[in-house]
């Protein structure tokens, strides 16, 4: 027969210091868990955003990003002629050829430029049409640049934390002063980190007459392959197509992975010494309560049954922490980091994202690491000889 | 300290207890140290620099390159006594899985002003002799198992296309601080590769007087400041100093976990002491009837929280600075010099104390306070 689960609540309850203490240490744990892969995800999240399933990116071939890619115009104009390119309302090829650098500019702190604190951010050289290619891309204030002149566009990640980048202002790079006309979010991307104006613009100020990328729509999605052969086995051409959702979501492979090994690392480490903690109190617990675990054996229940209740006891403490480590690590979600991303060297902010997923995985670790911990004092109670408990 | 065999015997009488709180302090320190090994690791390189040595970079971004025209005008400045350049070359090695740093650097003065990579007289002769020979460091031996004489071939991605070479030496850095798992090549062989007359990534200069470095890189800057490509010239400490803060702020993020953890384990250490000392009551009380004053009683208590803290800490902070010590560990290249500081082991140690007291205290004063009849009570 089973033993009442309120035995193991009531007894838990009657020892509130020692089982906070347990299920907080638990709970930080759990909280760690939660808040680190809550970083690695929101990273990865920002990236795989970037991306369309719908768009492909076109690079030189061999080249692993945008920043180490050339595209002159005569390939752009073989690009462009590919008859896998959807069209817009106005009949025009959706194609994105586009200028791709990395600036430094000084880190606002308390509102004033610190230069000795530079960073590095994306500058992309768009065109009309790249508004359209973008689906995610929306200008939330001003307008867009005019062609022909020095204006650009920010990301709302970097609006205000570097040197000139705040609507209405000017800011310096290239040689050149250039009007901050419009602020865009993107569906928090890795665009939002970035400063956008006119391709024809920038290529005099930075590497020439070359783009670094091409991105185009596809006209069916489901042609990828097709479009894919066509372009890498032109001759006239030297290029790798890739669809664009995977080639940033690649992008953000080697900072995620490392954030999510020192996530399991960490927290493995910490968890150890929480069920260590565990342990402690259970067999603190077992020891405390040898009579009454005698009497229990005596009314008849199984050894089985008592191994069973001192299993629920612990994994009831732990439960406790695991709800509040969630707890914990709620507020959390939102806040924004910022990072560089070593695929691209430049700085990406991006916010913590913690899902509901992840708060399960971390109750269910709490759990976990409870049954873990609780094993050996239970087998301990099951195993007790009842006459000399109940001496 | 005539009361150690009974404080070790304390100790003994629940062993498994003891090891396992023991254990969970160890883990938590070796955790927090590894972590703070991480924030000081990354200060360290952004302190690293000769003041002698001054880097001028695109002002525009760091990513551009410098005609090396600038570089004779670089060398007439008064106060600069050598000039060096260097490319980012960016190249994959096999399959990439082991990405290391590769530089195509003008080789003879970039030695010159470089004494901190030390390359054996012969090897240096046959690296620069040689138009395709490479300089690697030790790190990459070990790695991969290279040797003096052999072809590597690298898949270039800003310069795209294979590229070959032959190692003729191994250099081994004096100050742990810089990599010693870098490749350098031939500016040359760069060059000849592409086809055209190359680029400077970055130039690196030494001057003759270190506290002359504002107004050098101010001349130097002022010398390109309405080219097509204007310089930004600091201190080498200044831009290192910048590239530790594109980690962002990880740093503080590592610190915050650090804190969490301390904050855990001091729950879970007091904890169980706080179990031991409520289960010795009786014996307290036999002791206090025997004849031992409230304050050694005191005493007693605390003297064994302190022992565990002592033995956990022990075993964490040092086993952290062995472990790193011995193997040797760098995150793949990513965090040179990985190595626990002194000031990371006293702030464990101030840990450790604070444990001590947070969780000795509360049964201390118990103990110290207990009224002995009432104790003495529940023995049978």
């Amino acid at each position: 027969m089973k033993i009442p689960i309120m035995y193991n609540v009531r007894s838990v309850m009657q020892r509130p210091m020692s089982t906070a203490f347990t299920a907080l240490g638990i709970g930080l744990v759990v909280a760690v868990f939660i808040g680190m892969l809550a970083l690695a995800n929101g990273f990865r999240t920002a990236l795989a955003r970037t991306g369309s399933a719908e768009n492909v990116l076109v690079l030189r071939k061999g080249a692993d990003s945008e920043m180490n890619s050339a595209i002159d115009r005569a390939t752009a104009s073989v690009i462009s002629s590919s008859p896998h390119i959807a069209r817009g309302a106005d009949g025009r090829p959706l194609v994105s050829p586009e200028v791709f650098v990395v600036i430094s500019l000084p880190r606002m702190r308390d509102a004033i430029p610190d230069s000795g604190a530079l960073a590095n951010v994306v500058v992309r050289g768009v065109s009309e049409k790249a508004w359209e290619v973008r689906r995610n891309v929306r200008i939330t204030t001003g307008r867009r640049p005019q062609s022909g002149r020095a204006e650009v566009c920010i990301g709302s990640r970097i609006a205000g934390r570097f040197a000139g980048l705040r609507m209405g202002e000017k800011v310096r790079f290239g040689g050149r002063d250039w009007d901050v006309v419009c602020e865009f979010t993107a569906g928090g991307s890795a665009f939002e980190s970035e400063v956008w104006g006119e391709n024809e613009q920038f290529m005099p100020v930075f590497r020439g007459q070359v783009f670094q990328s091409f991105s185009f729509r596809l006209a069916d999605p489901a042609a990828f392959e097709e479009a894919k052969r066509a372009l890498e086995g032109d001759k006239q051409i030297k290029v790798e197509a890739h669809r664009e959702s995977e080639f940033y979501v690649a992008q953000s492979a080697i900072l995620g992975s490392i954030l999510e090994i020192l996530a399991v690392l960490i927290t493995s480490i910490m968890a150890v010494g929480a069920i260590f903690g565990a342990v402690n109190t259970m067999y603190a617990a077992v020891a405390g309560r040898a009579p009454e675990i005698g009497v229990l054996l005596t009314l008849g229940f199984h050894p089985r049954s008592v191994l069973a209740s001192f299993l629920a006891e612990s994994a009831i403490i732990a439960a406790i922490g695991g709800l509040a480590g969630c707890l914990i690590a709620l507020p959390v979600n939102g806040i924004v980091a910022s990072t560089t991303n070593w695929a691209s060297f430049s700085e990406i902010a991006f916010a913590f994202r913690v899902t509901p997923g992840l708060l399960l995985a971390g109750f269910a670790f709490a759990v976990v690491m409870g049954v873990l911990g609780g094993f050996f004092p239970a087998r301990r109670a099951a195993k007790q000889p009842v006459v000399q408990a109940l001496r | 300290m005539k009361y150690l065999p009974l404080i070790l015997a304390n100790l003994g009488r629940h062993r498994r207890r003891t090891f396992l709180t023991i254990g969970s302090v160890a883990l938590a320190l070796f955790l927090f140290a590894s972590l703070q090994t991480i924030v000081t690791t990354i200060q360290a390189a952004g302190r690293f620099g000769s003041a002698r040595r001054l880097v001028a970079t695109n002002a525009t971004g760091f990513v551009l390159t410098l005609p090396l025209s600038h570089g004779n005008r670089i060398v007439g400045v008064p106060g600069v006594e050598q000039v060096s350049w260097a490319n980012w070359f960016g190249g994959k090695y096999g399959d990439g899985k082991r990405f290391f740093a590769a530089f195509a650097v003008d080789a003879e003065s970039y030695l010159a002003l470089y004494p901190e990579l030390a390359v054996p007289e012969d090897q240096k002769q046959a690296f620069l002799r040689e138009r395709n020979a490479a300089l690697v460091g030790v790190r990459l031996q070990e790695i991969f198992g290279w040797k003096l004489g052999q072809n590597i071939t690298l898949q270039g991605n800003v310069y795209p296309g294979d590229w070959t070479f032959t190692i003729r030496g191994f250099y081994t850095p004096t100050d742990k601080v810089l990599n010693d798992d870098m490749m350098l090549f031939h500016h040359e062989y760069l060059e000849e590769g592409i086809g055209r007359p190359g680029q400077a990534g970055w130039y690196v200069l030494k001057i003759d007087d270190p506290g002359k470095a504002p107004q050098i890189g101010k001349a130097i800057d002022d010398m390109f400041r309405n080219s097509s490509s204007p310089t930004k010239t600091s201190t080498e400490q200044a831009f290192n100093a910048s590239f530790a803060t594109m980690w962002g702020n990880i740093s503080l993020l590592m610190g915050t976990i650090g804190i969490a953890i301390v904050f855990a384990i001091l729950l879970v250490t007091a904890n169980a002491m706080m179990m031991s000392a409520r289960e010795r009551t009786r014996e307290v009380a036999v002791l206090k009837t025997v004849g031992f004053t409230d304050r050694t009683l005191f005493s007693l208590v605390m003297l064994e929280a302190a022992c565990i803290a002592i033995a956990g800490a022990v075993l964490g902070l040092g086993g952290a600075k062995l472990l790193y010590k011995l193997t040797n560990f760098n995150a793949g290249g990513f965090l040179p010099g990985f190595d626990v500081t002194p000031e990371t082991l006293g702030i464990g140690a101030v840990i450790t104390l604070l444990l001590m007291i947070a969780s000795g205290l509360v049964p201390a004063i118990r103990a110290a306070r207990l009224p002995v009849i009432q104790a003495l009570r529940q023995v049978e």
